[in-house]
């Protein structure tokens, strides 16, 4: 057991746990952040999608001692009013079915959109093929994410004026 | 003796504030709305299905089927919103938990819900409705008649006259209940075919619990269960002394062929299971893949295959055929493989138990713990959670009766957890199946004769005997015969029918082909002739077929596409609703690639637009990506593939666009969550063989061995 700290959704938290343990558990069993999913275990399907310093990572295979004084986002942290493009974006389309991995895709969403704020759907399609989804969302997911980006692109230009 | 929910309102109905209209969503005799007052801080959950009104003019719904994804939580509402006539915005949507006093038929499968259903929902809707009508006529001195409501508010016929709902709780409340009611006339549809988005979209963006594997209770332990490994063998002995000395573990118990870990946290009873040694039985007699070869072979040859169904003489028909063509088609075991695993949570206590967690049918939860546990089962308490996906697996609840088994062993409130290992290799799959066709066509090209025997592994009648072809032909013989195999099976999506339907829609195909015939206009010859002669009893409407086969060949540009375009076509009637499908395929550096797949669905009234393109378009990916890619094979008993990186679903680089149209019928709606599955594969397998001429015989298409047997 180890006392390891974390800079988890913009917040500090500490906590009291093997240092081999996977960030995944570490969210769902000490931290209550339990909108992170379980899928596979071995980093297959993706539900357990976290940004580590913006950038997407399978939580289930990263243990907690490697994230070190990097800031991990999770669902809960991106907003929780449900306001940005992506989510905006996934409700507008209705994409979840069981939802269950959606939160998986969200993240990947986000994070390919912030590389890339203007995707082709070749893009879109490559960036979001490592996340499965087992009620078969894959076009409405397609779609939300051209749809975020385009709210996206909006908002800034707006914000320009 | 059982309270009934008169008896039940009465004792509670102790304050005013909210006009609560009770409606059966299961019994039809009772569904014609019952007035009362109720206690606003009560839980509503103990009545029986209902929408209540607040002062507030807020509409609360609760929804009593558990939802799996196939969006029942959003439908049902907004039929009952429809009828009230209210603003979606002022509706709530609550899920229910079980109740067997107040529900029936309170579970998920069969995409039977909207069917059953639809009538109480539109009953309660307008009862309620022209209660609150009539309840402004009285306060305003004007007929009834006179008066309309709109979004929420009563409208009467004199200038100003207009009321909110909720200013009219109290009066209406006190009226009689009327017996007869009007409904809305479809054009006057505002919700009913629109696209409205899932009612709990907000909670799955922004990861908020509500899966079972997010429950969490106070004392709450974790488990996990280590099962035999092979289907057939058994536990004889096991060591957990390093398992206890693990950091975090609590307890390790034994029951029914089981090991039970039970710790802390999930990661540290992960890593101490590891640290279990088990001993199982002589496993000398396990199923391999051979095996069920072997079964299949013998099982075609059988003379003991049961008959389902025998019109006219097929074997003097087929003696005297022109032309006869037979094929084999066979399919794999398949895991569900739902994204969250299984998980239950159960708190066996003396005197009460409590469940928790993701079924499709919690009543039989709650009858299997009570028997198992030998309580009453008014004293088994579930509590019913979003799921991750189902698909049929959560229709077994073995998974919460280990639960409630552990929580009574260890006497602990625990959490028992599936790793996806565990669920790809714990059982319960779709049955492999193998089938036989053969036809019999005339000079002229008409099949007279029509030959199908089933021989599946653990699937019991893997044929549906009365199913299109079958009524169209003079001589039918429908057979089955059935393996009993250490593998467990159960239904999965579109049971039977998810393979049965791609192998006999691609025999059709065949058939096409070699009569000469154009596969659709074959199609509409035979149910012409079902129309006005038809052989032995008929379960599906032949007009309804024809539609969606006439409307999916518009759609899709039958036979219009070009040369560079590779057509195939597959139409199915599953659960009540009618489906038809044209795939396409194309050349693509120099394989046939399938890309695009064009659905006209009749399940009657669309209730939700949004819903409806997801269950079909859903549908069509699940039955794309199983019949090209997924596949669970044996060795000794053991699943040789454990997860995703062995098992293969479909990825979203790896789908065709589809089209989703609906047939506007207006018919009373009938069930969505599986019908688009099955035809999928016969039309898929059809337009391969148009690109390549090369027939599919074996699931999954994408694996190395796909011929004729």
């Amino acid at each position: 057991m180890e006392s390891i700290e974390l800079l988890i959704n913009r917040k500090k938290v500490k906590v009291e746990v093997d240092s081999n343990t996977p960030l995944l558990w570490v969210l769902r069993d000490h931290l209550s952040l339990v909108g992170t999913k379980y899928g596979c275990g071995i980093a297959q399907c993706g539900a357990c999608t976290v940004w580590i310093d913006g950038e997407p990572m399978r939580s289930c295979v990263l243990p907690v001692s490697a994230v070190g004084k990097s800031a991990v986002t999770t669902i809960e942290g991106l907003n929780e009013k449900a306001e940005h493009p992506v989510q905006v974006a996934w409700d507008e389309l209705d994409v979840p079915q069981c939802g269950y991995c959606q939160a998986g895709q969200i993240m990947t969403a986000a994070a390919l959109l912030k590389k890339n704020p203007k995707p082709s759907h070749d893009d879109i399609v490559a960036g979001m093929s490592e996340n499965i989804c087992r009620c078969g969302t894959y076009h409405r997911i397609h779609n939300a994410v051209k749809r975020a980006s385009e709210i996206a692109s909006a908002s800034n230009s707006s914000k320009k004026k | 003796m059982k309270t009934t929910r008169r008896s039940f309102i009465q004792k509670t109905a102790l304050l005013s504030g909210v006009f609560s209209l009770g409606f059966d969503w299961f019994d039809s005799k009772a569904n014609s709305g019952i007035i009362e007052q109720m206690n606003p801080v009560l839980d509503a959950n103990r009545f029986n299905a209902f929408l209540s009104i607040e002062n507030t003019g807020k509409v609360i719904l609760y929804s009593p089927n558990p939802e799996i994804g196939q969006g029942i939580k959003t439908a049902f509402p907004i039929v009952v919103a429809e009828e009230l006539d209210v603003d979606w915005k002022q509706v709530e949507v609550r899920q229910a938990n079980l109740d067997t006093q107040l529900f029936e038929r309170q579970l998920t499968g069969g995409s039977g819900a909207l069917k059953h259903s639809w009538e109480r929902l539109r009953k309660a809707g307008a009862t309620a409705r022209q209660m609150l009508l009539q309840a402004a006529a009285q306060q305003w001195g004007v007929d009834a008649s006179s008066c309309k409501t709109s979004k929420g508010f009563v409208i009467g016929p004199n200038k100003g006259q207009k009321l909110a709902y909720g200013a009219l709780v109290d009066a209406a409340s006190k009226l009689a209940v009327p017996t007869e009611v009007t409904y809305k006339s479809r054009a006057d549809y505002q919700l009913i075919g629109s696209f409205v988005k899932g009612v709990d979209n907000y909670k799955v963006l922004t990861g908020k619990p509500q899966y079972g594997l997010d429950t969490q209770k106070s004392g709450m332990v974790v488990a996990q269960i280590v099962r035999p490994p092979a289907f057939g063998s058994t536990l004889v002995s096991f060591d957990a002394a390093e398992v206890k000395k693990m950091p975090g573990i609590i307890d390790v118990v034994s029951f029914k062929n089981k090991v039970a870990v039970v710790g802390k946290s999930t990661w540290e009873v992960m890593q101490a299971r590891k640290k279990l040694v088990c001993s199982y039985s002589d496993t000398s007699n396990l199923e391999s893949d051979s095996t069920h070869q072997k079964w299949f072979d013998e099982g075609m040859k059988t003379d003991k295959a049961k008959v389902e169904r025998k019109d006219g003489d097929f074997h003097a028909a087929i003696a005297k055929a022109a032309k006869v063509i037979e094929a084999t088609y066979e399919c794999p075991f398949l895991s569900h493989t739902p994204m969250e695993p299984m998980n239950f949570f159960a708190d066996v206590k003396p005197g009460s138990v409590l469940l928790a967690g993701p079924t499709q049918v919690p009543q039989s939860a709650q009858k299997a713990v009570a028997t198992l546990l030998g309580v009453p089962e008014n004293t088994v308490q579930v509590e019913l959670t979003k799921m991750g996906g189902g698909f049929g697996r959560r229709l077994n609840n073995d998974y919460a009766l280990e639960a409630a088994e552990l929580s009574s062993i260890i006497k602990m409130p625990v959490k028992v957890m599936w790793t996806r290992e565990d669920d790809m290799t714990g059982g319960i799959y779709r049955p492999a199946v193998r089938y036989h066709f053969k036809a019999g066509l005339n000079e002229k090209g008409e099949m007279i004769a029509y030959y199908l025997r089933g021989v599946g592994l653990n699937a019991g009648n893997s044929t549906r005997q009365d199913n299109f072809p079958v009524g169209a032909i003079d001589h039918v013989l429908i057979e089955s015969f059935n393996y009993n195999s250490a593998i467990t099976t159960g239904p999965w999506r579109a049971p039977i029918t998810n393979f049965l339907a791609s192998a006999e829609q691609s025999f059709l195909d065949e058939v096409a082909v070699a009569a000469g015939k154009d596969p659709i206009q074959m199609r509409l010859d035979w149910l012409q002739k079902v129309k006005t002669n038809p052989v032995g009893k008929i379960t599906y409407e032949p007009d309804r077929f024809i539609e969606v086969i006439k409307q999916v060949a518009e759609k899709a540009k039958w036979g219009k596409k070009g040369a560079n375009v590779h057509q195939g076509f597959s139409v199915y009637f599953s659960h009540l609703s009618y489906v038809a499908q044209v795939a396409e395929a194309k050349i693509v550096d120099g394989e046939a690639k399938v890309t695009h797949v064009t659905a006209v669905t009749d399940c009657g009234e669309v209730i939700n637009r949004s819903g409806a393109e997801n269950q079909v378009i859903g549908g069509i990916i699940d039955g794309y990506g199983h019949a090209m890619f997924s596949k669970l094979s044996f060795d000794k008993g053991v699943p040789q593939q454990k997860n995703f990186d062995t098992y293969k679903l479909i990825r979203g680089n790896e789908i065709p666009t589809v089209e989703a149209h609906f047939v506007n019928n207006g018919i009373a709606p009938t069930g969505l969550g599986e019908p688009a599955l099955p035809p999928t594969g016969g039309a898929v397998a059809n337009a391969l063989f148009a690109a390549n001429k090369k027939r599919l015989y074996r699931q999954p298409f994408a694996g190395p061995d796909n011929a004729n047997l």
